[in-house]
This record gives C-alpha cells, sequence and structure tokens, in this order.
C-alpha cells in the first residue's frame, strides 16, 4: 500500500516552520547543544493553555496543529506520538522537590505532565479527538516503531494517521549526558552535539491534495551482529522495494561529528554509498534517538521542492528516491525509503 | 496474511504470586496482595497500602541470574517474560520472526530516584550507572537480550492503559503478517515517583480499596509483569499446542476531556468498550464476564460504570475489578488484567471483586463477590483506562 505524506509540521533548530526562511538561512552553533527555534505559541492555542503546558507539550502542539492545517484537517483518525525521554522538564522537577522535600509539599501539576504520552493527550484535547491515541517509548527505535504503526492502522482502515516525533533538551539531561561523553568538549570544533526537535507528519493512504511524497518503507535492525552485517541488510532493503543502490538519489546520513561514532558511516560512504550524493542530516538538528523524525521531515521537503536550501551543499536536482540511515550507537539502526509521488 | 492472535503462553508476577499457577490460586482463595510496604523506601511506609512482589530484588535477581542492581521494574519484567515463553514451549523462532513489544510507565525510574538524591545538589554528583536504565526503552532492551529477542523491540507508555495496547499493537503486527510470534504485555515497579505522585492527586486509598463500592475512597497502588506470547497459526502450529484463548477484539479511543480525570459520562470508555465489541463482531450479550478497570476512585468507577450502563443496558454480564488483590499495577495493569481475563476462559472461573459491601446508587448493577466455578466463560472484555484519556479495551475468546 501506498503511504502518502499529506503535510507536514516541524519545530527543530533550523527555520523549519518557515519554508522561506529555511531555504534562505541556516542556523548553526557553537554550543554542544542545539535547541530549536520557537515560534509565538500563541498563533496555534489559546494563551492560557500555552501558560500551563511545558516546553515540550508546546512544541508538540505546535508542530502538530502545523501538520494538520497544511493537510486542511481538522480530525486525524489516529494520533501516534514518539518520543524517547518523555517529558523531561516535568519528571525532573518533580523529582527534585520529592528528593529534596522529603516526599512531602508536593503539587500534582508536574507529575500529571511527566507522563510520555502528555503530548499526544494534549493534541487530542484541543482538537477533541476521540480516535485511537498511542505513543512509543524505544529509544532510537521510537519514531520508526510509530511509522510502522501508522502503516498498519491505514492498512486496517483507520487513517488519515498523525504521527510525530518529540524530544527536548532540558538542563538536567544535558548534564547527565555530558557526564556520559556524548557531546564535543567546549572549544572543540568536532564531535556531536545535542539536539531535539518536533517533527509531525499527516500519512494517509489517499495523495489528498498536494502531498509532499510518498513514504514506500522501513526496517528497523536492533544490534546487528557486527557493523558489516549492516551493509547487505541495506542492500536487501533497496531491493524489495524494487530498486537498486544506482536510483537512490541521496543518502541522509547519521554522522554525528564524533570521530568514534562516525566511523562506520564513514565505511558505508566508501562502499554501498560510494559516488552517492549525501548529507550528514544530525548537523541540522543535533543528535537525539527521535531524530529521524527531522531526518524524514528534511527528506519530504526536498523531494517535495525540488531544490536545495541556498546554504547548505552536496545535494544534486532532481531527486526521486531518498534513503534515509538512522543510527544511534550502532545499537539502533533504521533505513528509510521515501519517494518523490 | 490476516492471521489471528492465539495466546499460546503466560506468565505473571503480582502481590498475589510469583507466577501463573499460585495468581490463579490466590484468585480463587480470595487471598488479596495488598499490605504494608516492605521493601519500597517511603515516607509514606506506614500510612500508604500497597501490593508489593513478594520478593526483594536480591530473591528476584537469584530467580533470573540477573544483578540485583538492576532497575526493580526490569527484573519483574524477566521473569514474567521468561515464564510466558517457557510456559508456551517457546524456545527459538526457528524461521519465524519474534517481537517483544513491552509497556512500562516510568522506566529505571527506582535508580534515577537514587541518582537524583545527590545529582539535584551537585550535578557533577550520583552514580551514572544509576541512570543508564533510566528510559523505558531501556527496561525492554535488558530483558529483550535476556531472552534473545531481536526481530522487533518495541515499547508502549500511554500512562495506565499502556500494557492493553502493548497486547493489541503485538495483534495488530500477527494480523499484518510482520510477525508470527509477539510477547506482549508490561511491567512497572512501585516507585516513589509514582507513590507520591498519585498521593498529591489525593486518589490513594489509606485503607485497602474498594472497587465500584458506594463508599470507594481511591486505589493502591501496586507492582507487578505480565506477558502473553500471542501466536500466529504457523506460530502455534510450530509450537505444536494448543492456544489457551485468542484475541478476538481490541479498541482504543481518546475521552478527550481532561488530562488525569475521566468524562463523567465515559465517553472514551464507552467508544473503547464500543469499538472492541465491533472489531470481534459481537453484541453485548456474548460478553460473559467484564474484567473491569475499576481503580476504587470515585471519578473512574462512576465514568466506568457509566459508559457500562450506556452499554450493556439491560443484561449486565458477571463483572470484577481485580486490582481489589493486586492493586493498580499501573504499566503492568492492562497484561495483569488480560492474563486473568484468560485464566477465567480457560478454567470457567469468575473472580471476585474483594470488599464489596454497597451498590452505586448511581448504577444498576454491582460487582460479583465470590468465587463462581463451574461458569459459562467463553468471551472476557478487559478494561484499562489511563491519564490522557487513554481508554483500551481487549476481548479475548475462547480459541
Amino acid at each position: 500500500m501506498k503511504v502518502y505524506i499529506r503535510s507536514t509540521g516541524n519545530i527543530s533548530p533550523q527555520h523549519s516552520l518557515d519554508m522561506d526562511l529555511f531555504f534562505s538561512s541556516g542556523v548553526t552553533t557553537t554550543e554542544n547543544f542545539f535547541k530549536c527555534v520557537e515560534p509565538a505559541y500563541d498563533a496555534f492555542v489559546d494563551s492560557k493553555m500555552i501558560r500551563r503546558m511545558s516546553r515540550i507539550v508546546r512544541m508538540g502542539v505546535a508542530a502538530a496543529m502545523t501538520c494538520l492545517r497544511n493537510a486542511l484537517t481538522e480530525n486525524p483518525g489516529a494520533i501516534l506520538t514518539a518520543t524517547a525521554y518523555g517529558c523531561l522538564e516535568d519528571t525532573s522537577f518533580f523529582l527534585r522537590r520529592m528528593v529534596e522535600f522529603e516526599e512531602t509539599l508536593l503539587s500534582p501539576t508536574a507529575f500529571i505532565q511527566s507522563t510520555h504520552n502528555t503530548v499526544g493527550a494534549q493534541i487530542a484535547l484541543l482538537l477533541k479527538c476521540h480516535h485511537y491515541n498511542n505513543t512509543i517509548v524505544h529509544r532510537a527505535f521510537s519514531f520508526e516503531n510509530a511509522l510502522t504503526e501508522s502503516r498498519l492502522l491505514l492498512q486496517d482502515g483507520i487513517g488519515p494517521v498523525l504521527v510525530g516525533a518529540i524530544d527536548e533538551i532540558t538542563d538536567d539531561r544535558h548534564a547527565i549526558l555530558s557526564r556520559f561523553g556524548l557531546y564535543r568538549k567546549p572549544n572543540h570544533s568536532s564531535g556531536n552535539i545535542a539536539g531535539e526537535g518536533a517533527s509531525f507528519f499527516l500519512m494517509d493512504s489517499q495523495p489528498g491534495g498536494n502531498p509532499l511524497a510518498v513514504w514506500r518503507d522501513l526496517q528497523t535492525l536492533y544490534k546487528p551482529e557486527n557493523p558489516e552485517s549492516v551493509q547487505p541488510e541495506i542492500l536487501n532493503f533497496v531491493k524489495r522495494n524494487g530498486l537498486t543502490m544506482d536510483d537512490i538519489d541521496l543518502v541522509l546520513t547519521s554522522h554525528t561529528g564524533n570521530a568514534r561514532l562516525d566511523e562506520h558511516d564513514d565505511q558505508l560512504l566508501e562502499t554501498i554509498f560510494h559516488g552517492k550524493p549525501h548529507f550528514p542530516f544530525k548537523s541540522l538538528c543535533g543528535d537525539y534517538p527521535t531524530a529521524s523524525g527531522f531526518a524524514l521531515w528534511l527528506a519530504a521537503v526536498l523531494l517535495k521542492e525540488q531544490k536545495k536550501p541556498s546554504w547548505i551543499s552536496g545535494i544534486l536536482f532532481p531527486v526521486r528516491h531518498i534513503l534515509i540511515h538512522h543510527h544511534s550507537e550502532q545499537i539502533h539502526h533504521s533505513f528509510i525509503l521515501i519517494s518523490a509521488v | 496474511m490476516n492471521s489471528q492472535s492465539f495466546v499460546a503462553g503466560m506468565g505473571i508476577v503480582s502481590a498475589i504470586g510469583n507466577d501463573l499457577q499460585s495468581n490463579y490460586q490466590s484468585l480463587c482463595d480470595e487471598k488479596a496482595g495488598i499490605g504494608e510496604m516492605v521493601w519500597l523506601q517511603s515516607a509514606h511506609k506506614n500510612d500508604l497500602p500497597v501490593g508489593e512482589v513478594k520478593r526483594s530484588n536480591e530473591q528476584l535477581a537469584a530467580a533470573t541470574g540477573l544483578s540485583s542492581r538492576l532497575p526493580r521494574t526490569a527484573l519483574l519484567s524477566c521473569i514474567a517474560a521468561r515464564d510466558a515463553l517457557l510456559d508456551a514451549g517457546w524456545e527459538k523462532s526457528g524461521p519465524l520472526r519474534t517481537g517483544f513489544i513491552s509497556a512500562n510507565t516510568v522506566g529505571g525510574m527506582d535508580k534515577t530516584e537514587n541518582f537524583f538524591k545527590l545529582f539535584s545538589k551537585d550535578k557533577s554528583a550520583g552514580k551514572l550507572a544509576d541512570v543508564v536504565h533510566h528510559e523505558c526503552g531501556s527496561i525492554t532492551e535488558l530483558v529483550a537480550d535476556w531472552l534473545g529477542i531481536r526481530h522487533f523491540v518495541s515499547t508502549v507508555s500511554t500512562a495506565c492503559s499502556s500494557s492493553a495496547n502493548a497486547i493489541f499493537t503485538g495483534a495488530r503486527m500477527i494480523r499484518s503478517g510482520l510477525l508470527d510470534f509477539a510477547l506482549v504485555g508490561g511491567c512497572d515497579a512501585l516507585t516513589r515517583f509514582t507513590l507520591n505522585g498519585f498521593n498529591t492527586l489525593m486518589i490513594l486509598d489509606k485503607e485497602l480499596c474498594k472497587p465500584f463500592d458506594e463508599n470507594r475512597r481511591g486505589l493502591n497502588l501496586g507492582e507487578g509483569a505480565a506477558y502473553l506470547l500471542l501466536a500466529s497459526e504457523k506460530g502455534l502450529q510450530q509450537l505444536g499446542r494448543k492456544s489457551y484463548a485468542r484475541i478476538a477484539g481490541y479498541a482504543n479511543a481518546n475521552d478527550a476531556f481532561h488530562q488525569t480525570a475521566s468524562s463523567p459520562e465515559g465517553t472514551g470508555s464507552f467508544l473503547a468498550m464500543k469499538g472492541a465489541l465491533e472489531k470481534a463482531g459481537y453484541g453485548p450479550a456474548d460478553i460473559d464476564y467484564i474484567n473491569l478497570h475499576g481503580t476504587g476512585t470515585q471519578n473512574n468507577d462512576i465514568a466506568e460504570g457509566t459508559a457500562i450502563r450506556l452499554l450493556f443496558d439491560p443484561a449486565f454480564p458477571k463483572m470484577s475489578s481485580t486490582k481489589s488483590y493486586t492493586g493498580h499495577t499501573l504499566g503492568a495493569s492492562g497484561a495483569v488484567e488480560a492474563v486473568y481475563s484468560v485464566l477465567a476462559i480457560q478454567n470457567g472461573t469468575i473472580f471476585p471483586n474483594l470488599r464489596f459491601t454497597t451498590a452505586m446508587k448511581e448504577l444498576p448493577f454491582q460487582p460479583v463477590t465470590t468465587c463462581l466455578k463451574n461458569q459459562r466463560v467463553r468471551n472476557v472484555l478487559s478494561n484499562s483506562f489511563g491519564f490522557g484519556g487513554n481508554c483500551s479495551s481487549l476481548i479475548f475468546s475462547a480459541a
């Protein structure tokens, strides 16, 4: 079954809510984290409600509303949200008070907004949408598994499906993950940077008025036995869609800027992706487990617009088929194939 | 393609038993597992009863060969998941594909709480080993790796309906042919985070809970893990065994009313139950037993009860909330109650709603109060409703 990406709504470290601005100017950072360019939220939600929402909920809701507006759809047949870390700001807030005040003097607000399905629930509440609502929270497969579920729902006649990936940087997350040695040190030009974003898509078995692209296929690969075994999996994946590597016009890779993490990405560029136009999508959105949501958005926009942002290089047009290779530390690999309509 | 999902094996650990057989025995013997906190270290030790699994982390670790320093949720999950595979006689996938779809609500929070004691004062303090399994997905992967399941791994988290959603995610994947075996269910250990969270909402009963009673005062939290091995027709053939039951219907709907409270008319609950009946092709009269969500809070029980009245009036099936035995096990509850629903079918037994004395004045029905054996139990409806208006209903039928 063909699955159309009818519309998107994206909040990222780039100007992804404003197409003209996105194509004309990029955002860079000298920090080791890359935070989102956030809109004025009262354009999306009643200002009284915004005040009660944490930052991740605001970003998620605004991206979702943009997506639905772009498709002129008011009530999707299902809402799927994907998040690796969940609502960290409220989780940290409640935890900190709980340990500091030794389980006294707590208020429920942060607790009730800390559950992983808060973004999906708030979207449903705003839309008064009684339809199917699910939340997937599986590390760097969160978004991928939500995409798979969106296809299954469409096959079951439930749709269109609003599916989105949301993760936020908080001070605590950054402090903890930095201690794991994940991000580049101050004054270092190479090494990976933390990222965040909210990427929503309206998936449908019908093209609707003006679809961006066709999402063809997805495969996840959990803990491959060795890095070399990834290559044949990618080739099989392309083949099962009736294509060869020659048909792939662009590969979006998971390069992070960290030489250790990127070693196997480099190997792929020298072997099965040799000579292919390629672009490291995390250079635009930072590194986080649901960054594949941003990659899918970028791919859909490139296929639709058939032009590249003036400020990036390495992409040749026209593009018909884009392969996204998302991976996180050789534990989670995914391949996503997306084509022009 | 379009295969049904059969329940080929089950595993469970809860406050009323460390395995499937002891859970069934406690249900029949009307023995609740809720009482004073033993393992959880909390300031509320003496005022809030809980449904703890009657094993220390060290005992759970010894039963699995894993480290006792792992999150308690992962240890509980390992035991129940392994037992479900053993029960089904599943040894390996062979040429077939196996997935593990597990639910939980707070991942390795029990360890993160320890980390935060030091970290909240000094961001360079706290042992990193205590946060490495904070993510919900990390719990699932600890278990998947231990069991050797790699074809598909996923984690669902929709508060108290999480594991019901994990169960039908597996059923949907089997139906589409993506998997032949889906080990589905959920787990959650008690944590101070959730205990204090529910306590701030003022919905915890300081005594043992009384679901669907006019004088109910709130819920008791519990912990546990439960899994079902779902198999396609092909998978069942490979196992060479009969199934306990099959999944006949499922639906999820959203109440879209409030982040935590249910709408007074139980819109989400009604739509979930109605959707599950439609998917199964059943009418209300086909349901022999409802395993209620039945938390014991004022709000849940009136919303759920109102939805049941609307859907089933005037002929009500037998029903009960087994949370009166186990407490509310959050991310595990949908799976714990799915296992009890299948046990009801398998044994022709309907489990009672403990401590019930007074019918709710708004409702024309009341739950079962004694264990009923030799019943005709063909189709069971199991409800799970969560924060964010997330309402799920599953229907299990005799195979």
